[in-house]
């Protein structure tokens, strides 16, 4: 398990980038409330997802514009092809935690 | 429509192949490029792939399988004939089409009588990139000439790989046109942060050399000793095959908003069409990734009978020296420019420009989030006539 950090240092429509893992992934808070993680560098080209367009629970690359669905990791069409790899994410005592694992989940 | 011909295997020519695909056109689709090569992606080839960095890069994907494109890779479309609907190909056949997607591009700009002298190079293709490449090595005296974003790439990179780097420019500060004096010196001083010389102001005289480039006499009469000039001035759109079609023909394959040209069923994206621009206002040659990327969803509509406009701003990124450029929107001379965030001393800001109240452009250095947000706000045709 990895700690990410306190929820309430993450406010609705926020993501941060934790790059103690390689590779890196990226937590979402999105405007509705859940909470995803994710690997944070698009399939498509080397860009962090942290740093893209939050809208419901897709995050649109900050390069070329590719969207991601954070639940399935699945890219919503070119450029990116692959999907993104998707982690659990476990709040406990106000503190969101990570199950990071090589393996894809 | 029952057969339709995409001529050009690049990025705008495969995705308007995907795009025809995906919009319900299950009739015979062939594509014909001149490259021996798959389609691949061109940006790389200034950056990681010229770095020895990354080789993947081909567009294609396990899903094209599924679309059964008929390739015809290596030929050259030499001549379009509306009239009893054909191509006539390189390989000596007729291809009878009823659609046709004319994606050529534009070929890269030599300087006169530099072409075939060793150590010259271009680079636009695959085959440029492996050939530069193999020169690229630590301690190589290389002159850049031009210093937009090709030339400020193969500037970056090759510094990367231990080359000592001359960048030359005609005008006196490189990218003003695109971006503003001011910021286009903030480009520029990237170079300066990196050991690379920039010599501006001066057009180049010609490049001397027997057998191999042996260095670049400027106007001025300064010699800048060579053993690899990069040629970095542009690019011509591939129109001459379409002489004689009754395409209208400009700065490119002249088209409307929906890409549709001024015969039935051809339409033109990417480098070489010069597209009606909903949001410029203006017609307009694009020669960057994004549009060849978004164009074919329009063109592939146009071609199956339900035209609509391309809407988006213009965008355009460049990575450099470690340092991401991202670009949205047009600026004009008259246009003024705000620095909202960020320092331009610290090669990381958001700048924004505008034409009186309004935002006409965003320019971000090492600002991917905030850039995606501001770029927003222009995604919207708002731009005065």
């Amino acid at each position: 398990m990895i700690e990410v950090c306190r929820v309430a240092e993450l406010p609705p429509g926020e993501a941060v980038r934790v790059a103690t893992v390689d590779p890196p992934i990226a937590v979402f808070h999105t405007e509705g409330g859940e909470l995803y993680a994710v690997d944070d560098t698009c399939t498509h080209q080397d860009a962090s997802l942290a740093d893209g367009w939050l809208e419901g629970c897709t995050v649109e690359c900050p390069l070329h514009a590719s969207c991601f669905d954070l639940r399935t990791g699945q890219p919503s069409g070119p450029p990116a092809t692959k999907p993104i790899r998707t982690y659990p994410v476990i709040v406990e005592d106000g503190v969101i935690r990570v199950a990071y694992s090589e393996v894809a989940c | 429509m029952r057969t339709a011909a995409v001529v050009g295997a690049s990025l705008a020519g495969l995705s308007t192949a995907r795009a025809l695909r995906q919009q319900g056109f299950d009739g015979r689709l062939v594509i014909v490029g001149d490259e021996p090569h798959r389609p691949y992606d061109r940006p790389p080839l200034s950056k990681e792939f010229l770095a020895g960095k990354s080789s993947d890069i081909g567009l294609r994907t396990p899903d094209d399988e599924a679309l059964d494109f008929d390739w015809r890779l290596g030929t050259r479309a030499l001549s379009l004939h509306p009239r009893d609907r054909s191509l006539q190909l390189s390989n000596g056949q007729t291809l009878r089409c009823d659609g046709v997607v004319i994606a050529t591009g534009a070929r890269a700009r030599w300087l006169p009588g530099t072409e075939g002298v060793n150590g010259v190079h271009v680079l636009r293709t695959l085959d440029d990139a492996i050939r530069l490449r193999s020169e690229l090595v630590p301690g190589a005296q290389l002159v850049v000439v031009g210093a937009g974003f090709i030339g400020a790439e193969v500037a970056s990179t090759a510094r990367y790989l231990g080359a000592d780097v001359t960048v030359i420019e005609t005008e006196s500060v490189p990218l003003a046109r695109q971006l503003g004096s001011e910021m286009g010196l903030v480009c520029a001083g990237l170079h300066a942060d990196h050991g690379v010389r920039l010599i501006t102001d001066v057009p180049v005289k010609r490049i001397l050399g027997a057998s191999r480039v042996r260095c670049v006499e400027l106007a001025d009469g300064r010699q800048i000793p060579a053993d690899v000039v990069v040629v970095g001035i542009g690019a011509t759109p591939n129109f001459e095959w379409l002489a004689g079609s009754g395409l209208q023909l400009a700065d490119g394959v002249v088209t409307d908003a929906a890409c549709a040209t001024g015969l039935p069923e051809v339409v033109a994206v990417g480098d070489v069409a010069a597209s009606y621009s909903v949001y410029l206002h203006d017609r307009h040659r694009a020669e960057h990734w994004t549009n060849a990327l978004e164009q074919p969803l329009t063109a592939a509509a146009t071609l199956l009978g339900e035209p609509r406009p391309h809407l988006s701003a213009p965008y355009f990124w460049s990575d450099q020296y470690g340092v991401r450029i991202q670009f949205a929107g047009r600026r004009r001379e008259g246009d003024t420019v705000r620095v909202i965030e960020g320092n331009t001393d610290q090669r990381s800001f958001l700048a924004v420009y505008e034409r009186g109240d309004l935002l006409v452009g965003v320019l971000g250095m090492n600002q991917p989030k905030l850039f995606s947000r501001w770029r927003r706000q222009l995604a919207r045709p708002v731009l005065a006539p």
